[in-house]
């Protein structure tokens, strides 16, 4: 037997539970899938236009470390105009590929080995890898449905040691699609700073959100020096496969998360970035229209979840709800299993977000009106069919 | 509820077939209520009537052709362009006409079964209208898109994987 060549942290990490649904949902015929966590909508056709221009005309070599110039001063403006943050194009932001690769690059420049980082959960399910990864220790904080999957200032105060190094935060949130307002945001920040922790916030979703404006907790006084906002183009943009985000920061961090950028990555893809570039010219429109649509779909969504008596929260943002699906009686897994056996529809089971997300599911309207139309019938008939009667919790009682 | 009325509208732009159920969830707002929102629409002619897009280059057994007329006219004192414009709207055969500004004065869209059809219909009853100066015809040879829908779409089917995180 040969020794395992393989790096223990990496030996410890599980696979994603959603690499199961895939599997099972890849291998069927006539699936309908509510699994799926990027947008329906094609890129916008100025973004694509411009991104082709760039090709011809010979935009095909590297750019600088952190971006281009242009790029970065445009995300300034930007993030200026949209979200009241105060970022200086030329050392304060940090173009990535995706947003993931600025998780992963702000978790590594400031972990040191056991460092903990508490993680909000249910969670998309980076987070506790990257940190791992990165050499720390995440800490499961979990945010509880009768509270909208918000978390409460009392229950951070509780989970933060003299160890913990960086909270990671994500509003509008993948899965739940719940948004924080300010004085919620002012809340977390309360603790955070009398604690001296860093904030990473995943704003990926910030654009996506239906009530009000989402707030970014670095605009609150005193945060920004303690907060690395990460963001990008993925969502809002419809552009998850050109691989663009970005990282905004104080100036020392982000140039550790540069030097580590400049050695393992080069810099992000040339013509995603003027295609960037483009969608943050012209691109709002189409944001403004993708938005609407969701929050339609939201809706409609929300309006059949409760009435086939599945209860979920209206999520203010993203393009997820996350209903309970304790009415059948079911764990989340076998809920999703058998929907998709039965009736075809994917969800992705709410436990892969994390322990809280055990009884939930979630659903991304991230699809046509008609395609959502079909799912839900089907998983209306699916619901009925296995509610658990009051006669069988009597039952069950007994027992 | 103005906010709510455009959407509305939007909605049914772009499918006048949506159920009024689908509607109402999308909306947040009782069946009802859409009902009579869509009457009183009607009723203030700003729904003026709902059409299907079809492309019928795709239905074989059809045949038929469409041109764009670029219309010259001499405007009449008092009622300006709008007599000429309604001496030729009110023609079957065309299905739109646009007072436009730039090198001619109305784009009127005729459809026919034949060329011939559509070139009698310019030289006996367009050109030969008083106020009419000249007339340039225009075949329509290939409609690839059409009020916001592109035919043959190839890019509408969805290309991401399955579940993702």
């Amino acid at each position: 037997m040969t020794r395992s060549y393989l790096a223990k942290n990496v030996q410890s990490l599980q696979p994603s539970g959603i690499r199961k649904f895939f599997d099972l949902a890849s291998k069927m015929d006539n699936v309908i899938s509510l699994g799926v966590g990027e947008p329906d909508f094609v890129t916008p056709w100025n973004v694509i236009e411009a991104s082709y221009h760039s090709l011809e005309q010979g935009y095909t070599a590297y750019t600088a470390n952190a971006g281009l110039l242009e790029l970065r001063e445009e995300i300034s403006s930007y993030l200026s105009k949209e979200f009241s943050l105060s970022y200086q194009a030329d050392n304060q932001i940090l173009v990535t590929v995706g947003a993931s690769q600025a998780i992963d690059l702000a978790l590594r420049s400031v972990l040191e080995p056991g460092d903990e980082v508490v993680v909000v959960e249910p969670s998309f399910v980076s987070y506790s890898p990257a940190v791992t990864l990165a050499g720390g220790k995440a800490i499961s904080l979990s945010a509880s449905a009768e509270n909208e999957f918000k978390i409460q200032a009392e229950q951070l105060e509780e989970v933060i040691t003299t160890k913990t190094k960086a909270i990671v935060l994500c509003s509008p949130n993948n899965p739940t699609g719940t948004v924080l307002n300010r004085k919620e945001l002012e809340q977390i920040a309360a603790v955070v700073e009398k604690h001296d922790v860093l904030v990473i916030s995943d704003e990926i979703y910030a654009e996506l959100s239906f009530e009000e404006k989402a707030m970014s907790i670095a605009s609150i006084p005193g945060m920004a020096e303690r907060t690395i906002v990460v963001s990008g183009f993925s969502k809002a943009f419809a552009m998850t496969g050109w691989r663009l985000g970005y990282a905004c920061g104080p100036v020392e961090i982000i140039d550790a998360m540069t030097k580590i950028h400049q050695y393992t990555m080069m810099c992000a893809p040339t013509m995603a970035q003027y295609g960037a570039l483009e969608a943050l010219r012209n691109g709002m429109e189409s944001v403004e229209n993708m938005k609407m649509s969701y929050r339609q779909r939201r809706n409609y969504v929300v309006n059949a979840l409760n009435e086939m008596g599945l209860s979920c929260h209206v999520p203010g943002g993203a393009f997820y709800v996350f209903p309970s699906i304790k009415e059948t009686g079911m764990s989340s897994e076998e809920f999703a299993q058998r929907l998709l056996e039965e009736e075809r529809v994917a969800v992705v089971p709410g436990h892969v977000f994390g322990e809280s997300g055990e009884g939930y599911i979630r659903c991304s309207y991230a699809t046509s009106i008609k395609q959502l139309g079909v799912a839900l019938q089907r998983m209306a008939r699916f619901v009925e069919k296995h509610r658990i009667s009051d006669r069988d919790i009597e039952v069950t009682n007994q027992q | 509820m103005k906010q709510k009325e455009i959407e509305l509208l939007k909605l049914l732009e772009k499918n006048g077939r949506l159920e009024t159920e689908t509607i109402s969830k999308m909306l947040n707002m009782p069946p009802k209520e859409i009902e009579e929102l869509i009457t009183k629409l009607e009723n203030e002619q700003k729904i003026l009537g709902y059409s299907t897009l079809i492309d019928w280059s795709s239905v074989y057994e059809y045949e038929g052709v469409a041109a764009l007329i670029d219309v010259k006219v001499t405007p009449v004192r008092g009622v300006g362009f709008d007599k000429i414009a309604s001496r030729i709207y009110r023609f079957p055969e065309v299905k739109a006409v646009y007072l436009m500004s730039g090198s001619y004065d109305l784009s009127v869209s005729v459809e026919g079964k034949t060329m011939m059809e559509v070139s009698r219909f310019v030289s006996d009853k367009l050109s030969t209208l008083d106020t009419v100066v000249s007339t340039t015809t225009h075949f329509i040879l290939k409609k690839y898109k059409h009020d916001g829908i592109i035919f043959d779409d190839e890019s509408d089917d969805d290309k991401r994987i399955m579940v993702t995180p």
